[in-house]
């Protein structure tokens, strides 16, 4: 049985069916004219190759090419691709199953940051009285490391709510290089989860390896076609509207190897793309449905997932704003589109402008996280943990964030109203008035604990301050000190005798 | 035999089921006997009062207190417990008069007039009751006429008084005065609790107690008896 998810029985749409066919037009043209830069050279073969009208631009130290992809190829390439995506899992029950027409939303992890944000304690004393003492998270930022991600993994493996893994930092020990940086990073990931692992990819050259790992602890081949418990993130268009070399060739590869992949843009509303709804959104629909194109073209088939990361510019720096409202507009939007193609959507909510865990944060992420969940994406990148745009990942944040989603979940749960319930309810209500105290609460106990009404926030305290923090760390250690199912002993050693670069402290046996 | 039938009593009033078609929490108990019923089978064994209470009401309720205190309880289920135990003491209420077993002592509660609300009250009068006290609950909306009555007449040892919005609550303050004019004052001990009040209001009107809740209110009653007061 695959994770449940959430499905939104009637999503929250913000423009009509009329619009939408009006930005899909709008995103065709654009494919036409300007049309995309490529700067990798197979990208424009293939294009070259199947009707697209390709010019070459520049031959000096960069050269590349500007595509103008017909409609035709387009309509053919969203044809071609399959309009369900299976993520697999090391545990079968926690599969992704996402059809593009149903609106079940799983709740996913990520993205990839460099900062991992401590937290502690310390007692403060106060000046006037120093009887007085209180405790005060403090969060203290440094590097991630390969440990951490193996934390977070291992915290996200417990969180009830969280649907799937994208690693949550990058990893910066001194031991990792280019040349190591996937394997060990996948392995960490694979290693502490038992659920399905999404990442990006460092180096090209490393694809075959990760692909190796994942076909030894999947069973084989074929195994690992069937039940994919690995898939990838590619930004493979830089907007405005240009194939990056790099990415790009990353990008034909895994499509090569028919794994599951998310074509992802994120332009940035008023600097990298229109600050209009309508620029921003006909701007983003072209530059995915271009990698979609390329993505078909490659190996027709190939699972492809719609990914959106719009955001509007902050104006006093020109960085990301993710806290902004238009940011969560934008990827409502972004929903409604992809559902119009009938592919899953990749769409991003939670990730907030703030450094630390606090109220901002929350107001930020929850408004965020509502409003997306409310759209309807199918795989929602909702940030556990994740704080200053893309930038510091806090493991106390992501139990927090967990909390959130209960409250989510919980409240989008199909109302239970028939006929044997308002029979059943009559019956109370007549015997309750006929008592002296008049009161429901031998009714309440028998569905107090069968989970259908909702629990008080996890993270109250008891007294009159604000506990949220303390409770939620308690929480974060529970779940470190509660084990997880790590990848068989026998696998795990020939995965270290097979994939070159593991850190041998990543082996748990040994 | 007397043994099993205590430790399903306090069982039973763990699991919060005053009768055989209660739910508890645990499934495997249903459709079988409950507190009253097993009360029934306890004296009908002429099993002693003060053991039936003793060794399966009250020692249940203490294990429900610590489930509540640590919060593997809710509300809820303290009230289900209570409600079973107060159900099985007015079944042993004439066994405990003609064996000269006292209660902790009679309680007298009413919401003051003018305030109609009575689910706080309730759930006081509820919990009191499982404590092992002799409640009687007076309703809502209850004159300061009749309070002083019931006091003057049914002399009970503690009086409490609950009012939800600040528009009534000052008929406590009047129900403090009219026990005083009627010479009562110094006979009953009365704690306030309620949604308006505080214990700063306790203090202005002469009350002996506030009472943040039921719990708490047993808290004091368990200061006053061992105080002796």
């Amino acid at each position: 049985m695959p994770r449940e998810g959430i499905l939104i029985n009637t999503p929250y749409e913000r423009i009509s069916e009329e619009q939408v066919k009006q930005i899909h037009q709008a995103s065709i043209e654009i494919l036409n004219d300007p049309g995309l830069i490529c700067f990798n050279r197979e990208a424009a073969d293939i294009f070259n190759s199947n009707g697209a009208d390709v010019t070459s631009v520049s031959s000096g130290d960069h050269p590349h090419w500007l595509v103008r992809i017909p409609e035709g190829l387009v309509l053919q390439a969203l044809d071609n691709a399959p309009k369900t995506v299976k993520l697999g899992a090391r545990n079968p029950d926690n599969t992704l199953i996402m059809k593009g027409e149903e609106p079940r939303v799983h709740f996913i992890s990520g993205s990839e940051t460099n900062i991992w944000l401590d937290v502690d304690f310390p007692t403060y004393v106060r000046k006037a009285d120093h009887s007085v003492e209180i405790k005060v998270p403090e969060f203290h930022p440094r590097r991630g490391t390969v440990a951490d991600l193996c934390q977070s993994a291992h915290v996200c493996e417990h969180l009830e709510t969280l649907d799937g893994y994208i690693r949550t930092v990058n990893i910066q020990d001194k031991d990792i290089t280019e040349d190591n940086k996937d394997v060990n990073k996948f392995f960490a990931s694979l290693n502490n989860t038992t659920k399905h692992v999404m990442s990006g990819l460092t180096k090209l050259e490393q694809l075959d390896n990760v692909v190796n790992m994942a076909k030894l602890i999947a069973g084989g081949e074929e195994e690992l076609k069937e039940n994919p418990i690995i898939s990838f993130i590619t930004c493979l268009v830089k907007s405005p509207l240009q194939f990056v070399e790099d990415t790009t060739q990353t990008f034909i590869e895994i499509c090569r190897r028919g794994l599951p992949i998310v074509v992802s843009s994120s332009p940035q509303a008023g600097s990298t793309a229109p600050i209009k709804e309508a620029g921003i959104l006909a701007q983003i629909n072209a530059e995915v449905l271009a990698g979609i194109t390329l993505s078909q073209l490659v190996n027709k088939g190939t699972p492809v997932i719609y990914g959106s990361v719009p955001v509007r510019a902050r104006l006093d720096t020109l960085g990301d704003s993710y806290g902004a409202v238009e940011t969560s507009q934008y990827n409502i939007d972004c929903a409604q589109l992809a559902r119009f193609y009938k592919l899953p959507n990749y769409s991003t909510s939670g990730v907030c402008d703030t450094k630390t865990p606090g109220q901002q944060t929350s107001i930020e992420r929850l408004f965020s996280d509502i409003l997306v969940t409310l759209s309807g994406p199918q795989y929602l990148h909702c940030a556990y943990g994740l704080l200053d745009c893309n930038s510091v990942f806090c493991l106390l944040q992501a139990v927090l964030d967990d909390a959130h989603f209960q409250m989510i979940k919980f409240f989008l749960k199909p109302a239970q109203i028939g006929q044997a319930e308002i029979d059943e309810t009559l019956k109370q209500i007549r015997e309750v008035v006929a008592t002296p105290q008049k009161l429901y609460i031998r009714y309440l106990r028998p569905v107090m604990r069968s989970g259908e009404i909702s629990m008080s926030y996890p993270f109250e305290g008891d007294g009159d301050t604000d506990d949220v923090f303390a409770l939620a760390y308690e929480r974060m250690n529970q779940l470190l000190a509660k084990p997880v199912e790590h990848i068989d002993e026998a696998t795990t050693g020939r995965i270290f005798q097979e994939i070159p670069g593991l850190l041998p402290r990543l082996n748990v046996y040994k | 035999m007397s043994d099993d039938i205590i430790a399903l009593l306090k069982e039973n009033v763990i699991q919060g089921r005053k009768t055989q078609d209660d739910e508890g929490i645990d499934e495997n108990l249903n459709g079988t006997p409950g507190v009253t019923e097993l009360i029934q089978a306890a004296l009908e064994q002429n099993i002693a009062p003060s053991v039936i209470i003793m060794q399966g009401l009250t020692a249940g309720m203490q294990v429900v207190g610590e489930k509540y205190s640590s919060k593997e309880y809710f509300i809820p289920d303290m009230l289900a417990s209570a409600e079973a135990v107060g159900a099985a003491m007015d079944i042993l209420k004439p066994y405990l008069e003609a064996s000269n077993v006292e209660t902790k002592g009679k309680f007298a509660i009413a919401t003051v007039k003018g305030d109609i609300h009575d689910i706080g009250k309730n759930i006081v009068a509820i919990l009191l009751k499982g404590a092992g006290y002799d409640v009687n609950d007076l309703g809502t909306d209850v004159p300061t006429e009749k309070i002083v009555e019931i006091v003057k007449e049914e002399k009970p040892d503690y009086l409490g008084l609950s009012a939800l919005l600040t528009t009534t609550m000052v008929n406590m303050g009047e129900v403090m005065e009219a026990l005083k004019e009627n010479g009562v004052r110094d006979k009953v001990k009365v704690l306030i609790g309620g949604a308006a009040v505080s214990d700063e209001y306790a203090r202005e009107i002469g009350a002996d107690a506030y009472c943040v809740d039921g719990f708490d209110a047993i808290n004091v009653l368990d200061t006053f008896q061992s105080s002796g007061a």
